[in-house]
């Protein structure tokens, strides 16, 4: 044994080239596996800002202050958002006030309260699927239900509760995953103590995991501010040129609630109705209102990166 | 002992426990804690240390399926803790706990020790502040962040953290403090500095400590007891336990020939 371990120079060096060939040959793999990630992502992103710019190119005409004040009109030039963005906002309102009480009041129940058994397998299988269901569904079931079954018309309060139908699967989800994401030993560090379960949840478990709920609330309300399909279905109209009642009067009591039963339309609705006109002159409309779209989606959903890294900067774990 | 033996504050009675899996990682244990003594629990990795110490504060009940056997007797009161009636935040409540790894919560300084009391629904803001003061001078903490009580509880040091949770468990005056390997994650100056702080608080509450630590067991215990999967193997007084152990099992891990 003695005389074969001890090496000889020359050997030594014979395995000192192999070994550094091998790490070339090994390299090369990470170089190869780069480029081809690279190439993926280059694919969606480009083709995403080739889009957008083609966008802005096209309505660029219209990017000024009337588009916002001005109602649909007969002529493109003199057409307007205003009912769209307004519709949007206030659908939108309705949206959120839903959407997130109920999810996050749903995902804490599920993630704290329920019990572990097949039942709750069964509705976490449930909720997770529901997030993948095709929006159109959700329109059928709104048109159903709040227009027909509970008689709320074609108001925004019916396509506020629809979208956030669709929202509420992402809100539970991500209330879960934020939920799962704090650490036992400081629930256990609280139980310690003597707290019971509800002043747990509501000292700790909501406080910490604010910052990824409210991650997956703007995801998923900018994933509806672009739905069209269960908007058509419940019979938004393309064509308004009257604002809905406004919220805050100016008599007591202050709050008006007539809004929510008022016709609207919403921003991809207007697109939508503009691009399908065949005067090409409204198509510049539509182009600019598409823009607006994939910003405003953009923006919230850079909101959200930065109010998570804002939250959770001082959560180290 | 030159005295006579002092008082009982907890005894474990025939203690058997089984995880929700089937596995019993208790076997009729039997125990005293004597008040105002430090009692160690010795021990390889996995005999059931930490299961033995979070039967005291009913910290099993937090997950479901797992079943406790037998009594722990808590004195002068004579309550069993591990009885169905008696409510698992109540005896949380008597008996606090410090863990292996720090754990404050994001928090600031003053709500981590602070929180005990407001569980408690303590409202005045001097009582609060007083015994926050109070916590962090018996945790030996209070020269070091008496002027930054608002920082994140992050931003402190390992051994400062230990210490931070140990002012949260002393701010509501427990009866016992258990303490899980509380120095495994801490280096030599920072484990000494806790050894100390547990010799101090003795004068105050009874304190039961797992450690893996055999040379810290002799430092800081009065008391030692060896398990060994899930039994109680020997149990003395500390002296006696590392100087002539009856078993030959607890020797042998004593120095080191297993373990
Ligand atoms: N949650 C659990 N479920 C099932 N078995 C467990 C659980 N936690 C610990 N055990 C088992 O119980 C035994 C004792 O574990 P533990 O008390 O953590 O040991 P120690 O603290 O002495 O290292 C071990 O065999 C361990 O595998
Ligand atoms: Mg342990």
């Amino acid at each position: 044994m003695t005389t074969e371990t001890l090496k000889t120079k020359a050997s030594v060096l014979e395995n000192l080239v192999a070994v550094r060939a091998m790490i070339r040959r090994h390299k090369r793999n990470d170089v190869i596996f780069a480029a081809i990630g690279l190439i993926a992502l280059m694919l969606g992103l480009l083709t995403l800002l080739t889009l957008f710019i083609d966008l802005v190119m096209d309505g660029y005409p219209r990017f000024n202050l009337e588009f916002f004040s001005n109602f649909p009109s007969r002529r493109a030039a003199n057409a307007g958002l205003l009912s769209a963005w307004v519709g949007s906002l206030l659908v939108m309102a309705v949206t959120f006030l839903t959407a997130v009480p109920m999810g996050v009041a749903a995902g804490l129940y599920l993630e704290e309260y329920a019990p572990k058994n097949w039942f709750s397998d069964l509705i976490e299988i449930n909720v997770s699927n529901l997030a993948g269901v095709p929006s159109i569904i959700y329109g059928l079931l709104a048109l159903g239900l709040f227009v027909y079954g509970l008689g709320l018309g074609e108001s925004i309060l019916t396509a506020g509760l629809t979208l956030g139908l669709l929202t509420l699967p992402v809100v539970i989800v991500s209330t879960r995953e934020a939920i799962r994401g704090i650490p036992v030993a400081i629930r256990e560090a609280a139980y310690a103590v003597g707290a019971t379960k509800w002043q747990v949840v509501k000292d700790h478990v909501v406080k910490y995991s604010q910052g990824g709920i409210l991650t997956g609330v703007i995801i998923g309300m900018s994933r509806a501010i672009g739905e069209t399909a269960p908007i058509i279905t419940i019979g938004a109209l393309t064509f308004i040129a009257f604002l809905p009642p406004a919220p805050i009067t100016e008599v007591a009591p202050f709050i008006n609630f007539e809004w929510l039963s008022s016709g609207f339309t919403v921003l991809p609705i207007q697109m939508f109705n503009w691009l399908s006109r065949p005067d090409h002159a409204f198509h510049t409309n539509a182009a600019a209102t598409g823009a607006i779209i994939i910003l405003l989606t953009l923006l919230m959903n850079g909101t959200a990166i930065y109010l998570r890294y804002q939250i959770r900067k001082n959560i180290k774990w | 002992m030159i005295n006579a033996t002092p008082a009982l504050k907890a005894e474990s009675r025939d203690l058997n426990f089984f995880y929700s899996n089937g596995n019993q990682a208790l076997k009729s244990v039997n125990m005293p804690l004597y008040e105002n003594k430090i009692t160690a629990l010795i021990g390889p990795s996995g005999c059931g240390k930490s299961t033995f110490l979070r039967c005291f504060n009913r910290m099993h009940d937090l997950y479901p399926g797992n079943k406790y056997e037998g009594k722990i007797v808590m004195h002068p009161d004579n309550t069993n803790i591990l009885e169905a009636g008696v409510d698992p935040i109540e005896v949380r409540m008597r008996i606090s706990m410090v863990f292996q790894k720090p754990n404050p919560f994001p928090k600031s300084i003053f709500e981590n020790v602070a929180y005990g009391l407001r569980v408690r629904g303590e409202k005045n803001k001097r009582t609060v502040a007083d015994k926050v003061e109070e916590a962090l001078k018996g945790a030996a903490l209070w020269n070091e962040v008496k002027d930054r009580q608002q920082d994140l509880a992050f931003n402190l040091s390992g051994g400062q953290q230990q210490r931070l949770c140990i002012a949260r468990a002393l701010a509501t005056d427990p009866e016992i403090m258990l303490f899980d390997e509380p120095t495994s994650a801490l280096d030599p100056i920072a484990t000494a500095n806790i050894e100390e702080l547990m010799s101090e608080l003795k004068s105050k509450l009874t304190i039961l400590v797992v450690t893996h630590n055999m040379q810290q067991a002799a430092r800081v215990s009065d008391y030692t007891a060896y398990m060994y999967l899930g039994e109680m193997m020997e149990y003395g007084d500390t002296d006696t336990i590392f100087t002539r152990p009856t078993r030959k099992e607890t020797e042998d891990y004593i120095t080191g020939k297993f373990g």
